[in-house]
């Protein structure tokens, strides 16, 4: 059973995640930037994360057979320092043509503020600029609607930006309607606690069909589970969805949106 | 799937959270103190499962969601909590 992970941070991850993930079926893994669990302070920090995403993830997937890609951006956590966060952003297009770039993600916001929308604006912008796709972090829990309407307004305001282009991760039951009907792509994060279960995942796909709709782990320092995505699979066999609607969701969707990237070859 | 299919999958897992569910309820029946924002949500969220909408889960989000609409002045902390303070 073949499958793409579009969203695991694998800097977080042991090595041994890696070879879990290659024996389910992983082909690829994409790795956004995020906040590491604590503010970075400088932009020299920065640097040498995306150094990390773009030249030392890669050859440890290598080992085990899995391709590598990554997203570039900083984090809506660490939005609240405006002048880092322009400094991080003009950073960002150096490391544009690294071959296994593929947009600029995760944006989006985390708790809603003022300079958190700046941010995003910026970034935004950016990708327009850039001409590259665009993934998005959705807020937690409570503040999760009300952020995932503040974005969708965002980008939907910037006329550059194709909606088709965008994926907005970790939908739930009540955000997932308004992303597919503004257009755009819309991803399931299995994860413990503040994000979807499989069950649910299903549930979402069974209502509002598989079209633009993908699945992953958002796998992180947190207690997350690599193997989300084929766990899932299973479960989505265990219903009596048959093997090529399975491969849909899991493979041929993530490949469709990311293929929109001349960078993701498997 | 069948009703009969979605029973046999998951009725047993979905008993043993109903019943997880009542035993905190329990507990927190028997701490001291006051309610906070967040108990006060939960129980007006259990009240989304009963009823015939098709929607309970989203209601049960809803029911916990920030439903303002303006960005708010700046991030006090980062971390979410769960339930929307009044």
């Amino acid at each position: 059973m073949r499958y793409i992970e579009p969203h695991a941070h694998m800097v977080s991850r042991v090595t041994d995640d890696y070879q879990r993930m290659a024996l389910a079926g992983c082909e690829a893994v994409c790795e956004p930037a995020f906040w590491a669990g604590f503010d970075r302070s400088t932009v020299e920090g920065f640097h040498d994360y995306f150094s990390q995403l773009t030249e030392h993830e890669p050859k440890r997937a290598a080992k085990f057979g899995v391709k590598h890609f990554c997203w570039l951006c900083i984090n809506s956590k660490e939005a609240e320092d405006v002048k880092l966060a322009e400094e991080v952003i003009a950073l960002v297009p150096k490391f544009l043509d690294r071959p296994n770039v593929l947009g600029i993600g995760e944006i989006g916001l985390n708790k809603n503020s003022r300079n958190e929308m700046r941010v995003l604006e910026m970034q935004v912008d950016l990708a327009a600029r850039c001409k590259q796709l665009i993934l998005v972090h959705t807020p937690h829990l409570e503040d999760k609607l009300k952020g995932t309407r503040l974005i969708l307004d965002v980008l939907k305001n910037d006329k550059r930006i194709r909606p088709e282009r965008c994926i907005i991760d970790h939908v739930e039951e009540h955000t997932v309607e308004m992303v597919l009907d503004a257009g755009m792509w819309a991803g399931m994060t299995i994860y413990p606690e503040t994000k979807c279960t499989p069950a649910r995942a299903i549930d979402i796909l069974e209502t509002y069909g598989k079209e633009r709709l993908w699945l992953n782990s958002a796998c992180d320092w947190g207690i997350s589970d690599p193997l989300a995505v084929p766990k899932t699979a299973l479960e989505m066999k265990r219903r009596g969805h048959l093997a090529g609607a399975v491969e849909k969701v899991i493979f041929q969707n993530p490949k469709n949106f990311l293929g929109q990237c001349r960078n993701f070859v498997l | 799937m069948t009703r009969q299919q979605v029973l046999d999958l998951y009725f047993l897992d979905a008993r043993h959270k109903l019943i997880d569910i009542a035993a905190f309820l329990d507990r927190v029946q028997r701490s001291e103190g006051k309610d906070d924002f967040r108990i006060k949500a939960f129980r007006s969220a259990l009240t989304k499962l009963n009823g015939g909408k098709k929607q309970k889960a989203k209601d049960v989000l809803l029911a916990f969601s920030d439903l303002s609409k303006k960005p708010i002045e700046k991030a006090g902390m980062k971390g979410a909590i769960g339930a929307a303070k009044p």
